[in-house]
Formats: C-alpha cells, structure tokens, sequence
C-alpha cells in the first residue's frame, strides 16, 4: 500500500508560550483506519486540523500524495481541501436548509466561483448526493430541514457531506462525542465501511479508547501535542495508556478491562 | 469568605441604589421640578385633550390628504430602510469576524459603521436640511443613514452569532469565499436579518413622522401645520391615523416574523 499521509517533524505554535504539537512524524497509507486518542487538549483536534490547512502548522514538513502542503497557494489549497472530506463534532451543518442541500455543499470545492454562489450542481451530483444518502439509511430524510434531525441522523448528512466530494482521505474531529450510544455505533460502523469497501483512508480523533481500539487498524497516542504511541490497537496496554493519558488515567482503563473481559 | 463575597453584593447594590437617588435628587433640585404639580397636572392634560383633541366633521373631510402624505411617509421609510439594509449587508460581511476579510478592511467597515450609527437620524436630517433644503430627498437620506449604521451592527453581530460552524465546514471542503456566503451565511441568518429590517422599518415609520415636521415633507408637516394653525381637530385626525397605520405594520410583520423563523 502506498503512503498517502505523512508528517515530518511538525509543530505548531500559538501565541508566544503555548505549544499544541511539537516535532510530530508519522505516516498514514491509503485505506487505513486511523484513531487518534489522547486527554483534552493533548493537541489532537490542531492535529487534523494542519492536514487540510484549517489550521496551519508552524514547522515541519507535511506531504499528502508526496507533495508538501505547507507551500501551497490559494488554488493548491482549494484542490487539497475538496479531496479530504472533513467531519465535525456538531456536525456544522445550515440548519435551515435542506438534507439534499446541505449534502451538495461537499461539491463547492469543485466549483468556479460564479458557479458556487449560484448553487448550479449536475444532475450527475444530485444522482451522486442521492445515492449516498440512501446508502446511509437517510432516503426518507432527504427533502427535510436539517433541523428536524436527530443527532445521529445530522452526523450521518455530514458524513454524506464529506462523501459526496469523493474525497481520498476523511478527518472525523470527535465524531461521536455528542450522540447517544446507539447513534455512536452506527457512525462507527458507517466510518468503517466506508474505509473498507469504499478504500478511503479515515482518521478519527476519538475520546472513547475501547471504541479506538474496536475499529482501527492503528492508534496513534497523543499527549501534550506529542506523539507517545504509534502501532497497533492490540499494542495498547496499561502501560501505554499511563503513557498517554498519565492522571485521566483511571476512567479509560476501567473502559479497557471491561472490553477484554467481554 | 463565602459570607464575605455576599455581603460584599450586597453592598454593591446598596451602593448602586443609593447613587440613583442621589442623582435623582440632584437632577430634581437642579431644574427645579416639583414633582408633585408634575403628576396632578396628567388630569388637566387629559381633560383639554377630551375638550379639544378630537376629530369633527371638517377633519374628516381632510381624510383624503392625510391618507395620501402618509402614504408618502410610508414608502421614503420603506425605501430608504430596504437600500440601507442592502449596503448594510455587504458592510456587515465585510466587518463580521467570521466572514470578514480580515485586517484594514474590516476595521474601515466597522469605523464607518459606528459613525453613522452615533449620528442619530435627527441630526442627520438637521446636516442634510443645509444641503438639501426642505425636500423629501432630506428625510430620505436621514432615514438611509441611520438605518445604515444601525443595520450594520445588527447584521453583524447576526453574522457572526449564527453561522460560525458551518462556515468552518464549508472552508473544509474547500469551498469558495462567495460560495460560503451565499450558501451558509445567508441561509443561516436570513431569518434574522429580516426581522432586523422589519423592526428598522417600523421604527423608521415613528421616526419618518418626526423628521417630517423638520423637512417640512410627509404626514409629519400635516400634523405640525394643522397643530400650528390651532386646528386641533385635524391634528387629532392625523394621530388616529398614524396610530392605525403603526398598528397595521407591526401586525402585519409580526406575521412575517413568525412564518420566517
């Protein structure tokens, strides 16, 4: 498999005294399911962040598809962002527009700006947008105001929003953090779907470790914006998650021994 | 110190109620009003507006006239609020934190804002009176500014209240500046941005009438020119009317209110 993501001693500064990530280095392969786990504020939000440019890195060297992001310009950047599809915790969706509509937003990145303001989609799009959102059981959702939604259902429409671009790699910023168990479960299992059949590589920051550690084909452990832990879920022990979370400790491990016990 | 951090509040609203009184007591002695004669005096008022301000026969028959100045008060308020809340919109994106473009722009959009905002409407029509002579263009611009600074702010702050969140998403997908506007800023704040205009409208009407008395234009001149001939039963009549009027435009966008949002 060939590398598709790779972070060369990145780091990124805020303000004069505040360090979110200092000399991070990994690399993601093309259709890997990669969790981020780590405390609140260990930097795992500026993390994905620095991958589409939201946010950008101060140091370092970051290649997507082996050309350095750091250095692109306007154009450049608008060509990387409609490739990675990016979904949030409060799903950041109009509330006021339809499914359909808000779905079609994920073809923006490939307009022209005239084109854009008017909203002018192909049928192609449409076919595309409705397809997608019958294969994440929204069918009958589609001409509904957004507002209407449950939470479960919204995060489902921005997962649609980020497919819908056809991207090569999705960034989930704590996907689940605001839905009940249920809903959880079925994003997790849409997330890892959609990395299986559809080969889209996936990275997830997640706050759940035992839901980490359920779905990913690797872990990456971040405390205090540095990388601890890079491998594979079934190298996450005790030992590693002292690591990672140092004194937040005791709540995840309870989390980790109730899984290996069921 | 948890006993101390009430008493402390405590003394601090001691302390505030206090200072008003003082002020009050102050104000009252330095203007000499007697407070007592101020109120008795609602009685008498009430009992010469009964004697007097009421409309007759021949005031009815003014009805026609009144009808019509109104009518041009209405549309110079509707107007200039409508192309005050067109320019006030691309201000307002200009100046948002969120959509703003950043840096000087921003900071001339606002400043310019502010100062039209801190110029209240009569004294625009008073500035514009040297320029524009007592005409309806005068009370037109007044309006236009006023409602312009206002406007601004209030989009602004709409702006910049509603649509944070989807606008980050739509930078994600790499989305346009104009795209994001036309498809997360406005849908999401629309609603908020016509019920800004529908209260600047309104208001605009109460103030139109007041301008108009200084500009010598609209329904405002009528009322100032039968109250100065002491035809008190015309004046009356224009009151009713302005009344109903103010009435049926608030119902009429509390309505619009309601279905919008």
């Amino acid at each position: 498999m060939t590398t598709l993501l790779e972070f060369k001693q990145v780091s990124k500064q805020y303000g004069a005294d505040t360090r979110a990530l200092s000399n991070v280095n990994f690399t993601v392969k093309q259709g890997e399911f990669v969790s981020i786990i780590g405390p609140s504020g260990a930097g795992k939000s500026t993390l994905l962040r620095c991958i589409n440019r939201m946010i950008d890195a101060s140091g370092g060297e970051i290649m997507f598809e082996d050309s350095n992001i750091m250095g692109l310009n306007k154009r450049g950047l608008k060509q990387l962002r409609s490739q990675i599809g990016m979904v949030f915790q409060h799903y950041n969706l109009v509330d006021r527009l339809s499914v359909i509509e808000n779905v079609l937003h994920g073809r923006l990145g490939y307009k022209s700006t005239l084109e854009g303001v008017l909203g002018l989609y192909s049928k192609e799009e449409k076919r595309r947008a409705y397809t997608i959102l019958k294969t994440l059981g929204l069918e009958e959702q589609i001409y509904k105001r957004c507002d209407q939604l449950s939470g479960g259902q919204k995060q489902r429409v921005g997962i649609a929003r980020a497919l819908v671009q056809d991207p090569k790699m999705l960034l989930c910023d704590e996907p689940i953090a605001s839905l009940d168990p249920n809903a959880s479960i079925i994003i997790m299992n849409h997330l890892r779907d959609i990395c299986t059949t559809m080969g889209i590589t996936v990275i997830v920051n997640l706050h759940q470790v035992e839901v980490a550690l359920k779905y990913s084909d690797r872990i990456l452990g971040v405390n205090k914006g540095s990388v601890i832990y890079d491998g594979p879920p079934a190298g996450i022990k005790r030992e590693q998650l002292t690591r990672i979370y140092g004194s937040e400790i005791e709540e995840h491990i309870g989390e980790l021994e109730k899984q290996h016990a069921g | 110190m948890q006993d101390n951090f009430f008493a402390r509040k405590r003394i601090n609203t001691l302390l505030f109620c206090f200072l008003m009184l003082v002020i009050t007591m102050v104000s009252i002695i330095a203007t000499d009003y007697d407070v007592i004669r101020g109120f008795t005096s609602i009685p008498k008022a009430a009992e010469w507006a009964f004697g007097n301000f009421y409309p007759n026969e021949k005031a009815l028959s003014r009805l026609p006239d009144i009808v019509n100045s109104l009518i041009e008060t209405l549309l110079v308020s509707i107007a200039s609020t409508i192309v005050a809340a067109i320019f006030a919109l691309l201000f307002a994106i200009a100046g948002s934190h969120t959509t703003g473009m950043g840096g000087l722009i921003s900071w001339i959009s606002r400043s310019i804002a502010t100062l039209f905002r801190n110029i209240d409407v009569a004294a625009w029509s008073m500035i514009l009176l040297l320029s524009f002579g007592q005409n309806v263009l005068t009370g037109y611009f007044a309006l236009f500014f006023g409602s312009f600074g206002f406007l601004t702010r209030a989009f602004t702050e709409s702006i910049d209240e509603v649509s944070n969140s989807s606008v980050e998403a739509l930078r994600a997908t790499g989305a346009g500046y104009w795209s994001i506007i036309a498809h997360s800023v406005i849908p999401s704040s629309i609603p908020q941005l016509l019920s800004w205009i529908l209260f600047m409208i309104e208001t605009n009407i109460r103030q139109a009438t007041l301008i108009g008395i200084l500009t010598g234009t609209g329904i405002g001149f009528l009322f100032s020119l039968y109250y100065k001939s002491l035809n008190y039963n015309s004046a009356s009549m224009v009151v009713i009317v302005i009344v109903c009027a103010i009435i049926v435009i608030e119902s009429v966008s509390n309505y619009v209110r309601k279905v919008i949002m």
